[in-house]
């Protein structure tokens, strides 16, 4: 099974392998969609893990008794084709480039696996092509 | 070197040689401009965006009991129209909204629906409910009524657009802490992403920067069907400073369109929700530029990335009319998903479709190749560069 989760570090717990020791623990995969550290030094990152049910739920409540704050993904974001206009507004608004415009063809592409549903899209759409399955 | 006379003649016979924009920006890469001028007859444009002064004349035919919607009020979809017409003329713009839209009170409104969905609505063959009340008196005594039509019920549908394709457009950012909510987009702080709405290269006033062939009366596509340029349009800006290949530095020309809208179909019609904005109409556009000259393959050939629009702030200087431009960047770089401003890497959005213009653009030429679209002269041509005519913002005493 596979989750995506959005984590907060709090600045103590920046600069510690945390993740690479939990992933190891628990024989997981990860696959970080996004990360990055803010001015006050928090760090935020957007990972999926993937493994067993029971894995995956303890190197999440490991995590969280570690300080980390986390939150579970769990929009299903969806692109209805027919009303794309392959405008490309959302392109410029995705923050991990689910969301990209083919060179070749010019049209719009959702790659719903890159997605973290932080549905910027879906306020960006003018044609509502962009949605949220909860 | 050509005229409109002679190219018709050669639509007539099949033998017209069209190219689109796109088309004729590659051919001016390895052909001289003489080859392309005396090969080409016509070069196809298109533009797909959210054009906000759009909008429809509607006649509903009267009432057995007869209404006077004028002075009155109607409801279409809920969406209000204006009435202050004839006893069933309305006019619909694509950025009304129903009374009970919620608009901005919970910031930023959705905008689900408004004039601009009411018009993909009846080119869609949809029906639609009409809520009319009215004053009454001796002549047309009915004072309300509700009932519901498709657009094969009106007797006209015109689509009126006071203001469209615009020549050259901004690149809108926001330069603040916080996210906004604009015409242009969602707009992330700090320059977090740059949007843009023209179709660049393939765009038809920047095709012919000078309206040396566009003009009153000239036949275009619009919406799907065929329409016409009724005049210049609002805001018309043709004393806009340029570069040397002709286009101007910031949005210039416009033109107001019109056509019959029993003919357009709502792929190239559609509404617009711009959340935190209010509604629009997208509207598609495709105009022939015929080749009479060796200079129009001059401007036709021009590319993305000798086209430039300039970078401007809304989160200040646009509701502040300050006049700032933060600086400019080709289209070429636009279309490339990121540009470099200000230090940074911002990625780039577009309004407009590239892909629907393009396909407009293709559709036009293969209206014109197959005979069934002729070229206009225009009746006459709208002011110049010199003509004095510029656009005034608002007095306020």
């Amino acid at each position: 099974m596979e989750k995506k989760f959005v984590m907060h570090f709090p600045p103590v717990l920046v600069d510690k392998p945390i993740i690479s020791t939990i992933v190891r623990k628990y024989n997981l995969d990860f696959n970080i969609l996004k990360a990055f550290v803010s001015p006050e030094e928090e760090g935020t990152l957007v990972i999926a893990f993937s493994g067993g049910e029971k894995d995956v739920n303890s190197a999440v409540s490991e995590l969280k008794d570690e300080g980390v704050k986390i939150q579970m993904i769990e929009s299903d974001i969806k692109m209805i084709r027919e009303r794309c206009t392959d405008c490309s507004v959302c392109v410029g608004l995705c923050p991990v480039g689910a969301l990209m415009m083919d060179k070749d063809t010019y049209e719009v592409k959702f790659t719903p696996e890159k997605c973290i549903a932080c549905e910027l899209c879906i306020r960006g759409c003018p044609t509502k092509a962009m949605v949220s399955t909860i | 070197m050509k005229t409109i006379k002679e190219i018709n003649e050669r639509i007539k016979e099949g033998k017209a040689v069209v190219v689109t924009a796109d088309e004729v920006v590659e051919l001016a890469r390895t052909a001289p401009v003489k080859k392309i001028a005396k090969e080409v007859d016509v070069v196809t444009t298109g533009t797909f965006g959210p054009m906000c002064s759009s909008g429809v004349f509607l006649n509903f035919g009267h009432s057995k009991k007869r209404i006077k919607m004028g002075g009155g009020r109607v409801y279409l979809n809920g969406v209000p129209a204006y009435t202050g017409l004839a006893a069933v003329d309305v006019y619909v713009g694509a950025t009304a909204i129903p009374d009970d839209d919620p608009r901005n009170s919970e910031h930023p409104g959705e905008f689900k629906y408004g004039g601009g969905h009411l018009i993909e609505d009846l080119v869609g063959g949809k029906e639609v409910e009409v809520v009319g009340s009215a004053y009454g008196t001796d002549c047309y005594p009915n004072k309300g009524l509700r009932t519901r039509i498709t657009i094969s019920d009106l007797n006209e549908a015109i689509l009126f657009n006071p203001r469209n394709c615009y020549q050259n457009y901004n690149v809108a950012v926001n330069l603040s802490d916080k996210t906004i909510y604009t015409y242009m987009g969602v707009l992330k702080p700090r320059l977090g992403n740059a949007n843009y709405c023209s179709a660049g290269q393939l765009s038809p006033l920047l095709k012919d920067p000078y309206l040396k062939t566009i003009g009153f009366g000239t036949r275009i596509f619009l919406g799907g069907g065929v329409g016409y340029v009724a005049w210049w349009g609002t805001q018309y800006n043709p004393s806009v400073k340029r570069r040397e290949n002709g286009i101007p530095v910031g949005g210039a020309a416009t033109l107001a369109l019109i056509g019959d809208m029993k003919q357009m179909r709502p792929e190239y019609l559609k509404g617009a929700s711009l959340t935190g904005y209010g509604t629009s109409l997208i509207v598609g556009i495709g105009i022939p530029i015929p080749v009479l000259n060796e200079e129009i393959i001059k401007w036709v050939s021009v590319t993305d990335e000798e086209i430039y629009a300039p970078i401007v702030d809304y989160s200040y200087d646009y509701p502040n009319s300050t006049g700032n431009v933060l600086g400019s960047v080709s289209y070429g770089e636009l279309k490339s998903g990121k540009i470099n401003f200000m230090g940074k890497s911002i990625p780039t959005g577009s309004l407009s479709s590239y892909k629907k213009a393009k396909e407009i653009a293709g559709i036009l030429k293969e209206w014109i190749k197959s005979g069934e679209f002729l070229l206009t002269e225009p009746i006459f041509y709208f002011p110049g560069q010199d003509s004095g005519y510029k656009f005034k913002p608002m007095r306020e005493v």
